[in-house]
């Protein structure tokens, strides 16, 4: 009879000829949380209505050609037809929801992208050279964290012209000062440790030092940040469109500028306004999820 | 012989961990100490002493954990015990001293108000009596300029001091039991000295019962009088200090007598236990130790060795092997 | 081959709302002497706060020296710069504490114990696998172990990893900081053995700095004693484990506890009253002064410099023979224990 200890056990529950890289564990522990099932679920969800977006919409989402059907205080419902009914503009309700996946998305993820690659390159750099780079990167960031971010959004449409274009800068900005000071506060952190200092005992090259121990260690903050910020990038980004700063055309299919359209419809036609609404709700909740079960997954503390 | 103060029956420790498997952290442990009595509990990594420790206090976490056997102090069952009745005993009948003295005194606080805190809750003395009661305790634990000290704050003292106010802290409602979970451990070893003479005054005094917890057989060998050996949630061999150190039956404690260095080099080559502590079997499965014993046979595997009380010592020794040493064979041959 | 010579490492304590005043140093390390031949261990104990740390961090230049030369085998390491100092860094090899905290958790184990053979070319093409391999060898570890990652082993095995990382630079010297403090008991004489073992296999040279007596014991050839920054007693291993002379030794020597019940309750104690003085402001005079009880007024005034009693046995205090001789009378053979 074969008894294995409690150390070949463990090791048995894992492929022995696949070594377990901290990735390759943190991806298992995503993969088997609820909440990233869920999230990713939603997310997935979306991304495809917004990939398939020609596909799956049943009439062009711009095309008012039913503008004859609308009252001023009445506005077809759902029907067989138009199975979200119609907007106050004679559009097919549905195919403007699906093709506003495909804004929302894009401008979600698109601006946080900016914003956080742009704000690591600022925090690695202050973070690996340290000295007068470092304080003026911060003070740099000091000063973009000083701004109200509205107020920056409005200066950079007046800047650039109402357009998403202007979404995408006026929430990507903010985000930069916050991924560069998380980035350089963790590579701060993981410049103190051991592994480090005997690194430079071994005599490895200041770069190599930075970019294959240092900073690899300091992104797990990084990720999580990243992942939870998404949904808040969609929810500023359609509230930014809500407020005006998108494009000028009201016939553009974006969830927030649907929601900008049709709040003062709340009495005739409330459903207009819900739709868009849930739809961000559920996309950014879907984002939130998956951004917790990622800090779970990477959170030193929960491990083991 | 009068009555033992703690009586610890077969208790059963087991954790529910992530993934549904459950890890039996201590798994049917039996001691008594009676009062004025210095009792050790000597394990590694694993073998389940903290967590004894934690148990007999109720400082279990409250979800995932599941106990069973029974807990006496003074005939008090503590085991399953209400949260109400387990704040009336700690800190008042039995008090615990843990490793490190930093993370166990809250650094917000000064060390005056964490003191009265204690005397306050368990002997209901208005403020000044609790202020000049806890002066009068930093002064019994040798720390000197008492009154001065009630205001500094933790990070303000050093490590033995910080140690020394904990033991202040245990002391404060004069407690029958203490325990201390490596309470040296963490200090230079001069340092330590102060802190084990120390608790043996203290312990010399009041005729307080003391379990002492540690890895380190040498503090074991200078302040218990019985010593109890854990591998893997279970004691394999107890027994009177004299007779554990100079004649030890099981494998376990003689492999660690013969790895460890000695101040007096009376070793020669160190003889290391192969392996490593999670290299263990379930005790279901056969005795935990098999897969490092050297003595290992067929006879250990399969059911676990009973308990049995030593036959060839008048001591009430116990041990847990089916092959043990015989009596009389020292580890080391002599300084 | 190791040759150290009035070692300081000051640490300034700065203070000020606006601009950065110094206002002190700590003194970490306040003129410090070694020298260790090639092939020897030499055990450097003390208790925290003595500097022992900060001498070996000093050796490898991971912290600025405020004076004092580290040379060795004529090669002066305190003076080099740059790339100099990278490319001397691979005689002088160190061993952690910490065997979580010292590796890398993203790299595997091949990519660690390749880095240095890498860094410093050792080895091109297929023979650096074969190093990996050989190296994994010689500190115990299967040759599967190459493509894990560090949290997938124990403190033990992560400490061997160490070993193998120190030894692929092929290093001289292997500076040792508390290699065994942080492991289980029954683990601590495995890597004991494996250090001696490696020793004479391949001459090293260590300096072992440790807190535990017993472990420095035995490995050590010689062992030098640090208090508050400076050493106050250096003798063969032999000589300062059976016949101490600073008082601080002999404090230090009767603390340690030993395992065997008939030592313990026999052994004289001396108890240290007090606790350390603050390495920023040290006591005049002898620094051991305010803890001694041999304490003398000129303790207090002159600071002792080590001296010789005996071939190889240097003692800092200026009473050492007077107190030899009075510990003889009343404890007749063994002075320690």
């Amino acid at each position: 009879m074969s008894v294995l200890t409690r150390r070949q056990r463990a090791e048995q529950l894992n492929d022995p000829d696949v070594a377990n890289s901290l990735t390759r564990e943190a991806w298992r522990r995503i993969r088997q949380n609820p909440l990233a099932i869920v999230g990713g679920t939603i997310i997935v969800f979306f991304v495809l209505i917004a990939v398939f977006a020609p596909v799956l919409a049943p009439f062009n989402p711009r095309s008012n050609a039913w503008f004859d059907q609308i009252r001023p205080t009445s506005i077809p419902g759902p029907s067989r037809d138009h199975w979200f009914g119609l907007d106050e503009g004679g559009r097919d309700e549905l195919s403007r929801l699906i093709f506003g996946a495909r804004a929302s998305l894009m401008i979600g993820v698109l601006s946080l992208g900016i914003g956080a690659i742009a704000g690591a390159f600022f925090g690695l750099v202050a973070g690996a050279f340290g000295g007068w780079v470092d304080s003026l990167i911060m003070r740099l960031t000091d000063i973009l964290l000083a701004v109200p971010s509205l107020l920056l959004a409005l200066s950079v449409a007046a800047v650039i012209g109402q357009s998403q274009t202007a979404i995408v800068v006026a929430v990507a900005v903010p985000n930069i000062p916050l991924f560069a000071r998380m980035l350089r506060s963790s590579m701060l952190g993981e410049r103190q440790k051991d592994y480090v200092t005997s690194a430079t005992s071994v005599g490895v090259r200041r770069r190599s030092l930075v970019m294959r121990h240092v900073v690899p260690n300091s992104l797990a903050p990084m990720l999580v940040q990243a992942s939870l910020a998404l949904s808040t990038a969609i929810i500023d980004a359609a509230a930014l469109s809500f407020l005006g700063l998108g494009s000028a055309d009201p016939g553009v299919p974006e969830w927030g500028r649907m929601l900008a359209n049709t709040t003062r419809l709340l009495n005739v036609a409330p459903h207009l306004a819900i739709f868009p609404g849930v739809a961000i709700l559920i996309t950014a909740l879907g984002f939130n999820l998956f951004g917790e079960a990622v800090r779970e997954a990477l959170d030193p503390k929960l491990r083991r | 012989m009068s009555e033992p103060l703690l009586v610890v029956d077969d208790l059963h420790v087991t954790f529910q961990i992530h993934g549904g498997r459950a890890v039996r952290a201590v798994d049917g442990v039996s001691f008594a100490v009676r009062a004025g009595e210095t009792v050790g509990i000597v394990g590694e990594s694993g073998s389940g002493k903290s967590v004894t420790a934690l148990a007999i206090l109720g400082l279990l976490p409250s979800r995932g954990v599941t106990t069973s056997g029974s807990i006496l102090l003074n005939g008090q069952q503590l085991l399953g015990a209400s949260e109400h009745d387990m704040q009336d005993v700690r800190g008042r009948r039995a008090a615990m001293v843990f490793q490190d003295p930093m993370t166990s005194l809250n650094p917000v606080l000064t060390v005056g108000r964490q003191l009265t805190e204690t005397i306050t809750r368990h002997l209901g003395v208005k403020r000044d009596a609790a202020r000049d009661r806890a002066a009068e305790l930093l002064d019994r634990v040798g720390i000197p300029e008492p009154r001065q000290r009630l205001k500094n704050y933790p990070h303000q003292l050093s490590g033995g001091m910080r140690q020394r106010v904990m033991i202040a802290i245990a002391l404060a409602s004069d407690p029958a039991l203490i325990i201390a979970d490596e309470p040296t451990t963490a200090l230079d070893v001069t340092i330590q000295a102060q802190v084990l003479e120390l608790l043996r005054e203290v312990v010399r005094e009041s005729n307080t019962a003391l379990v002492m917890i540690t890895h380190d057989l040498g503090v074991i060998a200078g302040i218990c009088e019985s010593v109890n050996v854990m591998y893997s949630g279970r004691i394999v061999e107890s027994n009177e200090r004299h007779h554990l150190f100079a004649s030890p039956r099981h494998h376990y404690t003689r492999g660690l007598l013969a790895s460890v260095p000695r101040l007096d080099g009376a070793q020669g080559r160190l003889v290391p236990i192969p392996g490593s502590p999670s290299d263990v079997i379930a005790w279901s499965e056969g005795c935990a130790f098999a897969p490092r014993c050297p003595a290992v046979s067929d006879a250990c595997r399969g059911q676990a060795p009973e308990l049995t009380i030593s036959p060839d010592d008048d001591n009430n020794g116990t041990l847990r092997c089916v092959q043990p040493a015989p009596v009389g064979m020292p580890v080391w041959s002599g300084r | 081959m190791l040759e150290v010579r009035n070692l300081q490492v000051h640490f300034p304590i700065k203070k000020g709302l606006v601009f950065d005043r110094t206002v002190g140093a700590v003194r970490a390390v306040d003129g410090v002497d070694l020298t260790i031949p090639r092939s020897t261990t030499l055990g450097l104990v003390g208790e925290s706060g003595c500097g022992k740390s900060t001498v070996g961090k000093a050796i490898l230049r991971l912290v600025p020296l405020t004076a004092g030369t580290v040379t060795f085998d004529n090669l002066e390491l305190s003076a080099l710069q740059n790339e100099e100092l990278r490319k001397a860094r691979r005689h002088v090899q160190m061993i952690f504490q910490d065997p979580y905290a010292s590796l890398n958790p993203r790299q595997n184990v091949e990519s660690i114990i390749t880095e240095p053979i890498r860094t410093h070319q050792l080895r091109t093409g297929a023979a650096v696998h074969q190093r990996v391999n050989e190296l994994l060898d010689s500190v115990g570890l299967p040759r599967g172990a190459a493509s894990r990652y560090p949290h997938e082993f124990s403190g033990g095995q992560r400490q061997r990893i160490g070993i193998a990382r120190a030894l692929a630079a092929e290093p001289d010297l292997i500076i040792a900081d508390e290699p065994v403090s942080a492991l289980d008991v029954s683990i601590q004489a495995q890597v004991i053995n494996l250090l001696a073992d490696l020793q004479e296999q391949l001459g090293l040279t260590y300096l072992l700095i440790s807190h535990d007596l017993a472990v420095v014991r035995h490995i050590s050839d010689t062992v030098a004693v640090m208090y508050l920054g400076a050493i106050v007693e250096t003798a063969p291993a032999e000589a300062l484990y059976t016949n101490p002379r600073h008082p601080y030794t002999l404090a230090l020597l009767s603390a340690v506890p030993v395992p065997d019940p008939v030592v313990e309750d026999s052994r004289h104690r001396m108890v240290l009253q007090g606790d350390l003085p603050s390495p920023s402001n040290p006591p005049s005079g002898c620094r051991f002064h305010t803890r001694c009880v041999y304490a003398q007024s000129r303790c207090e005034q002159d600071r002792p410099v080590l001296r010789e009693l005996a071939p190889g046995h240097q003692v800092a205090c200026h009473f050492a023979e007077e107190i030899a001789v009075s510990i003889s009378a009343t404890r007749g053979g063994d002075v320690v224990l």
